[in-house]
């Protein structure tokens, strides 16, 4: 099993701010693993923009923001330890742009992310297999960049841990996964030292909510090519609304419900590339921006397991 | 099947702790503010003599009479104090806290309470359909857009009026209580308790009541809209005033009346001291793009789509506590450089290069002083600064309001001669001189020149740095930084905040003379 089908892109819709970073990453959000002592890496871009978004439940667009994007380049990588345990490790580097009004854009590397995967059951269901998984995973900011400069502000500079629980089913070439998430974030420390949220708060210390979300993708998966539908859905387990004409914080009620499709492709030669895309679009939201995204990407595997034995027959 | 469900629920289990593992380990969820648990007040001095401090808009401290109270021994006066017994053998858990938070002081919470809704009801209200801009209205309350848009004026005069209106309420407040020298109730009766802490100061009339009705009256004028939330705070300073045994029923009933009646004064000044004209009119706005033009300068134009008319262009024109219409008009500085003029120009590069180069530092700095939208406003940030050291100084109730008194006279002046000279001058920001200067933080809907920040900034450093002259350098070094925060943010030239500094350091100066003169030093 030398394939990198966990090239797959995956929407974690962990933080979705009210601007820019859906960020992605691999394989914490499907159902295949990688072989022993196997490395997948590689980078995608992401190219996600909004020119209307959501106050509270009111939608609007501001002729002072225009279009506001988020342009992302992800490198990331994939490792299996064991066939049914592997850690995918990722991080960003994002840039923040208003094509209207005179606030300066960001730029900057974002948050790590890393995830434990466990196939913790296998098992046939009459013609078709279906496989249990558990997730752990965290993220933490690698840079001091500013999380109270929202819609541009590259990330919340929250630490998460988070849960997910995933169950796929496939028969035949037809397959369906889906999962279920919980997420909890750190309080941040942000510039100043008080905020109105729903009332005054003389602290530079942000409660951040925790956050739950569910995701549902369907499709055909073969060896050498995956298409599928995407859907998912993100709450905030607490919040507050942005009132009317105020900016945007980063404990904001953020919920969205998202629908997309992506596709992986492995070239049969070289062995081991294979190419990733997808697109994803906001259908409803709260306190977030109305995105559509696409993103593209490269993916290598890097056979350890293969090369060891080949310098040992030497 | 069966056995593919059983083992469905074996992993759901298996989850569970890892999920609790994972999720929660690495979160600390606590936050609380600054001020959530002070210990009581304990004043260092009763200042028994604030009944003899120079009032600010009240004749003489005995102008609203207030009956003498009925001796201790009075029926009536038992009845009080089986009231209290009544708070005190069944207090709640949220009476407890209630007297936590108000026995802190008075004047310390009312002040969060207005931090509080200057935060609230700053936003610029939102567009109609046609472009246009509604104008919140004092006459049609409830209805969007609400009044007020509490922006930096406005905050800056609200701030006063309160301030100011407290400090003369207080003086009479003193005033009786030396007058008729009623103690305090847990000293009348010690099966009472003493739940706020204990002193030496007559209880009639309690002067947390009367901070209560003057503050809660003060509203009538300001935030209209927040009359029923502001009550029932009355409500609950008043109850954890009785229930702690600091003050009795008719002590609390004398304070609240007296804290209205000097309100009244304050509500007659502010309703005529011009602050409704300051939105101007249509035709007035226009003339300060002719004017501009007569004297051969860009006019300042707003940089807001679509464009928003320019924010109480006729603020200048309030009447100030510290200074009359024609010192407002002498501490004018000069002209900044002609907007034609190489020395523009090379302001507007200095500008440029300034965003383009920003350190992550500086950026802090930006935002840390930014009290854009959806905050206090920088009048707000340096009571906020205030209160965060007066807390330490052990003051008495009469000598906190002075302080912050004579803080906000300064800073709602400061706010009138920023805006007469912003006006006078309508000057472009620099963004309008060059699109390409993208901000760190939104623009201000109003003329460059001078820096709103700058003056706000000097004023109250200057006059903090009189009352707690420890603190001077360090008041006057952030102040500095606020000033500077302007210009890395890219939203001013350095002229103006150099030139703003100065004009609020003299106006700092004139709150300290009042303070020299005031008889409470």
């Amino acid at each position: 099993m030398m394939n990198c089908k966990n090239a797959a892109l995956f929407a974690i819709p962990l933080l979705v701010l009210l601007s820019p970073a859906i960020a992605k990453a691999q394989t914490d959000e499907d159902a295949i693993t990688m072989a022993k002592k196997n490395l997948c890496i590689g980078a995608t871009y992401m190219n996600s923009s909004w020119d209307h978004y959501w106050e509270g439940t009111f939608k609007r667009n501001n002729q002072n923001l225009g279009t506001v994007s988020t342009q992302q380049v992800m490198l990331m990588g994939t490792y299996g330890i064991t066939k049914k345990l592997n850690i995918v490790v990722g991080a960003p580097y994002i840039w923040t742009h208003s094509t209207a009004g005179t606030l300066h854009g960001q730029h900057g590397i974002q948050d790590l992310s890393a995830w434990v995967k466990w196939e913790a059951l296998q098992q046939k269901v009459g013609k078709g297999v279906v496989k249990v998984f558990l997730l752990g995973g965290g993220s933490i900011p690698l840079t001091n960049y500013i999380a109270d400069y929202l819609p541009l502000s590259i990330g919340l500079q929250s630490k998460t841990a988070s849960g997910r629980l995933l169950i796929d089913y496939q028969l035949g070439n037809f397959f369906a996964t889906a999962s279920g998430t919980y997420t909890g974030r750190s309080d941040i420390t942000i510039d100043r030292n008080s905020y109105y949220t729903a009332s005054l708060h003389l602290t530079n210390k942000v409660f951040m909510p925790d956050m739950a979300s569910w995701n549902v993708r369907t499709g055909y998966r073969s060896k050498y090519l995956i298409v599928e539908g995407v859907f998912s859905d993100m709450i905030t387990l607490g919040g507050f609304d942005i009132r009317k004409n105020d900016m945007p914080f980063p404990s904001n009620k953020m919920n969205s419900t998202m629908a997309g499709a992506d596709f992986k492709y492995e070239l049969k030669k070289p062995k081991g590339l294979s190419i990733v895309g997808g697109a994803m679009y906001t259908l409803s939201g709260r306190n977030i921006g109305q995105s559509t995204s696409w993103d593209l990407g490269v993916f290598y595997i890097i056979d350890f397991a293969h090369k060891n034995s080949q310098a040992k027959s030497k | 099947m069966q056995l593919f469900i059983t083992d469905i629920k074996r992993t759901i289990t298996l989850i569970a702790p890892l999920a609790a593992l994972l999720g929660l380990s690495a979160c600390n969820k606590s936050v609380s503010d600054r001020t959530a648990d002070l210990p009581p007040l304990a004043p260092a001095s009763e200042d028994l003599n604030a009944g003899s401090w120079k009032p600010i808009l009240m004749p003489r401290p005995d102008t609203f009479a207030v009956t003498a109270p009925v001796a201790t021994s009075n029926t009536l006066y038992i009845a009080d104090l089986n009231e209290i017994k009544g708070y005190q053998a069944h207090l709640t858990s949220d009476q407890q806290g209630q007297i936590a938070y108000w026995s802190a002081g008075g004047v310390l919470r009312w002040n969060e309470i207005m931090l509080g809704l200057m935060a609230k009801y700053n936003l610029p209200p939102y567009q109609n359909a046609d472009g246009s801009y509604p104008i919140p209205s004092s006459t049609n309350p409830f209805a969007y857009p609400y009044f007020p848009f509490a922006n930096p004026p406005y905050a800056a005069r609200a701030l006063a009026y309160v301030s100011a209106a407290q400090y003369d309420a207080l003086v009479a407040c003193w005033h009786y209580k030396t007058l008729y020298n009623r103690p305090a109730p847990y000293l009348v009766d010690s099966t009472i308790k003493a739940l706020a802490g204990k002193n030496n100061l007559p209880s009639y009339p309690s002067e947390g009541a009367v901070l209560a009705g003057v503050s809660a009256e003060m509203m009538k004028l300001l935030f209209p809209d927040e009359l029923a939330n502001i009550q029932q705070k009355l409500q609950e300073q008043e109850t954890a005033l009785i229930a702690s045994g600091a003050a009795a029923r008719s002590d609390v009933t004398a304070g609240e009346a007296l804290g209205r009646q000097i309100a009244g004064l304050f509500i007659a000044r502010g309703r005529a001291d011009n602050a409704g004209k300051a939105v101007g009119t249509p035709a007035g706005w226009a003339s300060l793009v002719t004017t501009a033009q007569s004297k051969n300068q860009v006019p300042w134009l707003s940089l807001e789509t679509p464009a928003r008319p320019p924010m109480l262009p006729l603020f200048g024109k309030v009447k100030g506590f510290l200074c009359d219409s024609a010192t407002i008009v002498a501490l004018r500085p000069g002209p900044p450089p002609s907007t034609g003029s190489d020395s523009m120009k090379a302001q507007t590069q200095a500008a440029y290069s300034m965003i383009k180069n920003a350190t992550r530092d500086q950026m802090r700095i930006v935002q840390f002083w930014a009290d854009g939208v959806g905050t206090y406003t920088p009048p707000g940030h340096w009571n906020a600064i205030a209160d965060g050291d007066f807390v330490n100084q052990n003051y008495s109730e009469v000598r906190w309001a002075r302080n912050l008194a004579l803080l906000n006279m300064a800073e709602m002046d400061a706010a009138i001669s920023c805006w007469d000279i912003k006006y006078y001058y309508f000057n472009p920001r620099p963004t309008q001189m060059d699109p390409t200067i993208k901000t760190l933080t939104g623009i201000p809907n109003f003329p460059s020149y001078v820096s709103g920040h700058s003056m706000f900034s000097a004023a109250a450093a200057t006059i903090l740095g009189h009352i707690l002259p420890s603190r001077a350098t360090a008041y006057m070094a952030m102040a500095q930084e606020a000033a500077n925060s302007r210009i890395y943010a890219g939203i001013h030239y350095s002229i103006d905040c150099t030139a703003g500094f100065s004009v609020g350091q003299n106006i700092g100066g004139y709150a300290i003379k009042r303070a020299q003169s005031d008889g409470a030093e």
